[in-house]
């Protein structure tokens, strides 16, 4: 296996119930790059995520991190290899701050045996991640229900990258901003590229992914359609793609209208 | 001079709903404590608040315990009936079987805890809302008290086991020393421990908690066999005050442990509680209980007023936080 790849896919394949949800897809990430993953609703998207950040387990197909291969049974077992994901439903918790959050589960402890937290480490440490990140949030003792869309997504990036991570998957992450907010959050993921991330980035709004994507993965009914430089394809390309898939012949794309991103 | 003190004054201003959400509950407590004051000569004396403490200590036990179920975002209705069966089940042993009472303390620990853990494995197996499993387990365990108990009130305890329910060390009763014990070990491991912030993450969102890698099925477990445990210490104490084991002791204590948690801000979802709230609760309900006493009022009406106030503290909480989301809505959407 290649250790070109930071991440790579083999055979992916997963049903639910009846549904056959991924055939055999194979994905290969480049060590810092940012692919887009795109594809219709029911595509298999946020399916093939899961199973690298082990939310769920393939029912066959191997992976391999950094050419080594690798066994991910849970979230934990992701988290250890460097893998961290921000679910769509942004898994926050409404009850706790921000560096609670940022934390949560994995909470820095003082004593040997790792039961007493260090409250003072983990403010400190959340106060960092937010200046790091550059993010306009004011104080780690936020709370995070009262924040908006787009400061929440930023509390989910400080949370993916606390801890040693390497690939980091978003789920998503504009869907629910308005324009102002969704470039911030652009902004924020070139900056994690920069800070030497792999990433792997859903999305249905293809303008996002042709402003800072380098590849785009195309998924269509559970199967890998094509993976492409964004440098070398339109708009027009990816939505043909995602629409009709490899058998479309380069057929024109459907009158689509996009919301550009600003 | 006023330019520094004026933003203090401003923020002061905004948190003022937050503050008096916060302390809503210490602000009923005093302004009750304020009105007996004035109102029953007897009320603020030594005696008769120390008696108030001890009246409210057994059932601020199981409080705490409660407090990390509903905290996690589960409920235990079934303290009450967890409490009975062990409270029979000790006394016989001491009465009819002359078990050292140390020993048989140990045993109705043992047992609290397993009847608790039952709780837990059973509501993670059968994947069923906690509060209909504690209903069904409740019941049976009330049901088995009775059948052990076969229709007798059990006498005869060894009079070296008064001590722990009737006790006092210098002025303080001893039930007393042992809730403010409990209260403040459960303040620490909710506050300050890993399995603390475990039980408040699981709580506010259990798909999170699990995603975040919290071991739902087991902290579930382990939150109800500390609840089983927490009781039966409430049990220990009670019989010891009682002196004979009998089959309504601690019957229902469960709705005052709820309607204590519920009055100091424990949320009824989960993810919200704090240990000096739910002492400020318990404090409420052991004035109202103690003031009505004394002015002579029956059982009844203090029903009546109890479920008013409990009414009352836990609307307010749900307008302030329902205030606040509208806010938060209209905050957002001028924001972006």
């Amino acid at each position: 296996m290649s250790a070109d790849y930071v991440v790579e896919m083999k055979g992916i394949c997963k049903r639910f119930g009846g549904i056959e949800a991924l055939r055999n897809v194979d994905l290969e990430l480049r060590r810092g790059e940012i692919m887009g993953i795109v594809g219709d609703n029911g595509a298999g998207k946020s399916t093939l995520m899961k199973i690298l950040s082990g939310a769920y387990l393939a029912d066959a197909g191997e992976i391999f991190i950094d050419g080594q291969k690798v066994h991910i049974r849970g979230p934990l077992d992701a988290r250890r290899l460097g893998i961290s994901m921000i679910y769509q439903d942004l898994a926050l918790f409404n009850n706790l701050d921000v560096a609670q959050n940022i934390f949560a589960g994995r909470e820095l402890v003082r004593d040997r045996f790792g039961v007493f937290i260090d409250k003072k480490r983990m403010y400190n440490r959340a106060a960092e991640l937010i200046r790091d990140l550059r993010v306009d949030i004011k104080s780690p003792k936020m709370s995070v229900a009262r924040m908006s869309g787009g400061q929440r997504q930023m509390v989910a990036c400080a949370r993916a990258i606390a801890f040693q991570c390497k690939v980091l998957i978003m789920d998503e992450p504009t869907a629910a901003l308005g324009v102002t907010e969704a470039n911030k959050l652009l902004g924020l993921i070139r900056n994690l590229k920069d800070m030497g991330l792999s990433i792997l980035l859903i999305t249905q709004r293809i303008p996002d992914v042709l402003a800072i994507a380098d590849r785009v993965f195309v998924l269509k009914g559970g199967q890998r359609q094509d993976v492409m430089e964004v440098s070398k394809v339109t708009l027009d390309d990816v939505v043909t793609m995602i629409v009709k898939g490899k058998g479309g012949n380069g057929t024109a794309a459907p009158e689509v209208q996009y919301k550009s991103f600003g | 001079m006023v330019a520094k003190i004026q933003p203090v004054v401003r923020s002061l201003y905004r948190n003022a709903g937050d503050f008096a959400r916060r302390y809503a509950p210490l602000l009923i407590l005093t302004s009750l404590v304020l009105l007996f004051t004035f109102i029953s000569p007897n009320f603020m004396t030594v005696k008769n608040l120390t008696l108030m403490l001890r009246q409210v200590s057994f059932a601020t036990i199981s409080a705490v315990g409660i407090m990390f179920v509903m905290i996690s975002g589960a409920i235990d209705l079934s303290i009450g009936s967890q409490i009975v069966f062990t409270n029979i089940v000790m006394a016989i042993l001491m009465a009819r079987y002359h078990v050292n009472p140390v020993l048989a303390i140990l045993f109705c620990l043992f047992m609290g805890t397993f009847l608790g853990t039952v709780n837990g494995v059973l509501s993670v197996k059968l994947q069923i809302h906690p509060l209909i499993i504690t209903l069904g387990t409740g019941t049976i365990y009330k049901g088995l008290g009775y059948i052990v108990a076969n229709g007798k009130n059990i006498i005869g305890l060894p009079e070296s086991f008064k001590v722990l329910g009737q006790g006092y060390i210098g002025p303080v009763p001893i039930p007393v020393l042992i809730m403010a014990v409990v209260a403040l070990i459960g303040n620490f491991v909710l506050t300050r421990t890993y399995f603390g912030r475990y039980v408040f993450a699981m709580g506010g969102n259990p798909e999170a908690a699990r995603l975040a890698g919290v071991d739902i099925n087991r902290m579930r477990i382990i939150t109800f066999a500390i609840c089983g445990f927490a009781s039966a210490i409430t049990s220990v104490l009670l019989l010891s005050r009682v002196f004979s084991g009998q089959v309504f002791t601690g019957q229902g204590i469960e709705f005052d442990c709820l309607t204590a948690a519920l009055l100091g801000g424990v949320s009824f979802i989960g993810g919200e509680g704090t240990i000096f709230g739910l002492i400020t609760g318990v404090l409420i309900i052991g004035v109202l209980n103690n003031a009505m006493q004394l002015a002579g009022l029956p059982d009844f009406y203090q029903n009546v007023v109890k479920g008013t106030v409990l009414l009352v503290a836990v609307g307010f909480d749900m307008y302030q936080k329902r205030r606040r989301a509208k806010e938060t809505i209209a905050r957002v959407s001028t924001h972006g």
